[in-house]
């Protein structure tokens, strides 16, 4: 069906085109505005004016009096010093780095190795593929509070494990040195499925044929790996990272559910530091809180323009 | 287009009717054609349904002033910033009941008539209850009822340990025991420690009880109370857990039978009959004796600022309505209050001798905005809650969390 539709449609435009090009000199510049309409209104309204009232909040100095009455005054680049000079800018920073970074290479290294394990369709591959989705389907209020529970210090069940093992219990989520591990771990969990599935498709489109004559010519199954799948693999690779990055960056429900960020802002990272200036407290600090959100955007901003570039780069 | 075309029809009627004279109808179009003689009052009770004693007690004040009333119900947490946006949008509902450290906020950003404006009578409230909605000699708001915290413990746990829970009169012998506890096998204490306001909360009886003031975090009264809150996390008194736990996973620690106290609030008396166990009510003592000042929980009665000041006369009746005696009495049993008039404090005690030591302890009570603290409280508070969050997970020692805490706090506060 869908092969059926995507080739009918383009057959007939360059005729209609024609047909219709001379009624188009005059009444068609408003036609063709009337059509994008729905388009653009719907993208001025969700997408540039939220973009455009982020700036403004982070650019102007805002009380909870000045919110009210909308005459915040103009500050420039007050907000941005402010978070900028915040004993908890570096942290939080290292924190976003390490958390984006760390998830990444494990979810994409897992995933990657399981969706070669997966290509090869032995028996039960779909049904065992099909758990590893389990990540992906539970609601994440539901997987964080989880993970909350089985780490926690006193009854939870990762350190009823240790002790079994006689190794001294750790203090997953309350231990300055361990929360962002704990953070990271779930997230690596919650991470692996998409990963996995993006990359699985990726395999599947490349030719069984290839590996034939690799196959003929002798190549063991790590040189197939290196020289066939990987290569033949980076612009799908390229995209999950890409999608990868963005979502780990803006990662928030499972720290603030884990963690709350703490303790003592040990496991806080942009994300969830925007999230406490400008909701966490009972007096909200939207300047500060939206140019931690805008420096967000910029960091996910700049991994799009590389992947940008690394696709223009491929093409040429 | 349409609004233009119907707020011109609206021009074209009043002046039709000013032309011709007719009063009636004019005035029924003019406050009823608008709201229709509705009143919109928002609380943050989402618990509460149609068919709760709450909202049939909301309904029976409006039918009672002569008018509808649409009420709405929040969660807490989204209360401040949807009032906050109500106010720019100038559509703020006719009451707002909203949680007590909110109301300097929303005081400060004017969304707040006074009580003086609204003429409603405060006088009969307790000073210390209504404190919190005082700012700059102003008062903004009326407790709807008030509730705190207290130390539950388990009777069977103290028994076998040898402790008598009436003659824990300060920290000394709270700490002692503990430690008992400790050596017959069962947990000590459990309470929320948690990086949110809500372990201020929890910390301030401690804070407070010292004799610590939130001006002078690192003062060596607030030191002591940190050093307090550690000993027993480090001597195992209190699990490690208390740095994760809300006050509700507090209280599900308590649940299991296997902890001795548990610092919680008044809300959970009803769970507390539910655990299968006896149980018993302490207030928090203070350092060198006596009934810590715990702060006070529980919402106001607020009455946002309207372009039409018109409805200030309904709505000063809706607010009297609802927390007069009667119906404050009732209120504050649903929601498990203790009432804010001493009045109706006598009448609960005498329908339930159990909320004798609540009431005591509402009395001892403080807000934790009052001293004319207001919008400084929210960025002293969160510097505290990092300093015993850094104190407690060992990554700071009680003093200098307190000391790097109180920079924060005087810097945001300057």
């Amino acid at each position: 069906m869908a092969h059926d539709v995507m080739t009918r449609v383009p057959a007939p435009a360059p005729a209609d085109a024609g047909a219709r090009s001379p009624r188009r000199r005059k009444g068609g510049h408003w036609t063709a505005w009337a059509f994008l309409a729905p388009v653009v209104v719907y993208l001025v309204a969700f997408y540039a004016y939220p973009l455009y009232r982020n700036l403004d909040l982070s650019l102007r100095h805002y009380t909870v009096r000045s919110f009210v009455q909308g005459d915040a005054p103009f500050s420039g680049l007050d907000n941005y010093r402010t978070v900028f000079a915040d004993p908890a800018f570096g942290p939080a920073l290292l924190h976003t780095l390490v958390f984006t970074f760390v998830s990444i290479a494990f979810q994409f290294a897992i995933g990657l190795a399981l969706a070669v394990f997966f290509a090869q369709n032995f028996r039960l591959s779909a049904t065992l593929r099909a758990l590893f989705l389990v990540p992906w389907l539970l609601p994440l209020i539901v997987s964080a509070s989880t993970w909350t529970w089985m780490l926690n210090s006193d009854s939870g069940i990762v350190n009823a494990a240790l002790e079994l093992i006689h190794v001294d219990p750790v203090n997953w989520l309350t231990s300055p040195d361990w929360a962002l591990t704990s953070v990271i771990i779930a997230n690596i969990w919650i991470g692996i499925p998409f990963n996995l599935v993006v990359l699985y498709s990726g395999l599947q489109a490349i030719p069984a044929d290839v590996y034939e004559a690799a196959a003929i010519d002798g190549a063991t199954g790590w040189q197939r790996f290196w020289r066939i799948t990987f290569p033949l693999l980076r612009p799908v690779s390229a995209i999950t990272l890409l999608l990868g990055l963005v979502y780990t960056l803006k990662v928030f429900d499972i720290i603030w559910i884990m963690t709350k960020g703490g303790p003592a802002d040990a496991s806080t990272t942009f994300a969830t530091w925007s999230y406490r200036l400008s909701f966490g407290n009972l007096l909200p600090e939207f300047g500060p809180g939206a140019a931690v959100g805008n420096l967000l955007i910029l960091m996910a901003l700049f991994f799009g323009l590389l992947y940008i570039r690394f696709q223009r780069r491929q093409s040429s | 287009m349409t609004t233009l075309r119907r707020r011109a029809a609206a021009a074209f009627a009043i002046t039709a009717c000013l032309v011709a004279g007719c009063s009636s109808s004019s005035e029924s179009s003019g406050t009823g054609g608008e709201a229709g003689g509705t009143y919109t009052i928002w609380d943050p009770y989402p618990q509460f349904d149609g068919g709760s004693d709450w909202v049939k007690l909301l309904t029976g004040c409006g039918t009672d002033a002569g008018v509808t009333v649409e009420r709405t119900g929040y969660d807490t947490t989204d209360l401040t910033n949807k009032a906050l946006l109500a106010a720019q949008q100038g559509n703020s509902p006719d009451v707002l009941i909203v949680d007590n450290p909110v109301v300097s906020t929303l005081a400060d950003a004017g969304v707040l008539t006074t009580t003086d404006e609204l003429k409603v009578d405060t006088s009969a409230i307790e000073p210390n209850l209504l404190a919190a909605g005082q700012i700059g000699g102003k008062t903004y708001g009326i407790p709807i009822g008030a509730n705190t915290l207290a130390l539950y413990y388990n009777k069977a746990v103290l028994d076998s340990a040898g402790v008598d829970p009436a003659a824990i009169k300060d920290w000394a012998a709270l700490t002692a025991a503990l430690e008992k506890v400790k050596a017959s096998g069962k947990k000590g204490i459990t309470f929320s420690a948690i990086g949110t306001e809500e372990g201020s909360f929890q910390f301030l009886p401690w804070f407070w009880g010292s004799g610590a003031n939130l001006t002078q975090l690192d003062s060596a009264q607030g030191i002591a109370a940190l050093e307090l809150w550690n000993g027993w996390v480090k001597s195992g008194y209190a699990p490690n857990s208390v740095l994760n736990n809300t006050q509700t996973t507090s209280w599900q620690e308590f649940a299991t039978g296997d902890f001795a106290f548990s610092e919680n609030g008044t809300w959970q008396l009803a769970n507390a009959k539910k655990t299968g166990f006896a149980y018993g009510i302490i207030p928090i003592p203070s350092r060198a004796g006596g009934t810590a000042p715990a702060p006070t929980g529980g919402e106001f009665v607020t009455a946002p600022v309207q372009a039409e000041t018109g409805r200030y006369a309904v709505t000063e009746k809706l607010i009297g309505c609802l927390t007069s005696a009667d119906n404050a009495y009732t209120t504050d049993t649903t929601l498990s209050y203790i009432a804010a008039t001493e009045a109706v404090q006598q009448k609960q005690v005498a329908a339930n001798e159990e909320l004798k030591v609540w009431v005591d302890a509402v009395q001892a009570a403080k807000g934790r905005t009052s001293d004319d603290l207001g919008t400084r409280y929210p960025k002293i508070s969160q510097p505290m809650w990092t300093a015993f969050q850094a104190a407690l997970s060992g990554s700071a020692s009680p003093a200098d969390a307190l000391k790097t805490a109180q920079t924060t706090a005087a810097a945001a506060t300057k």
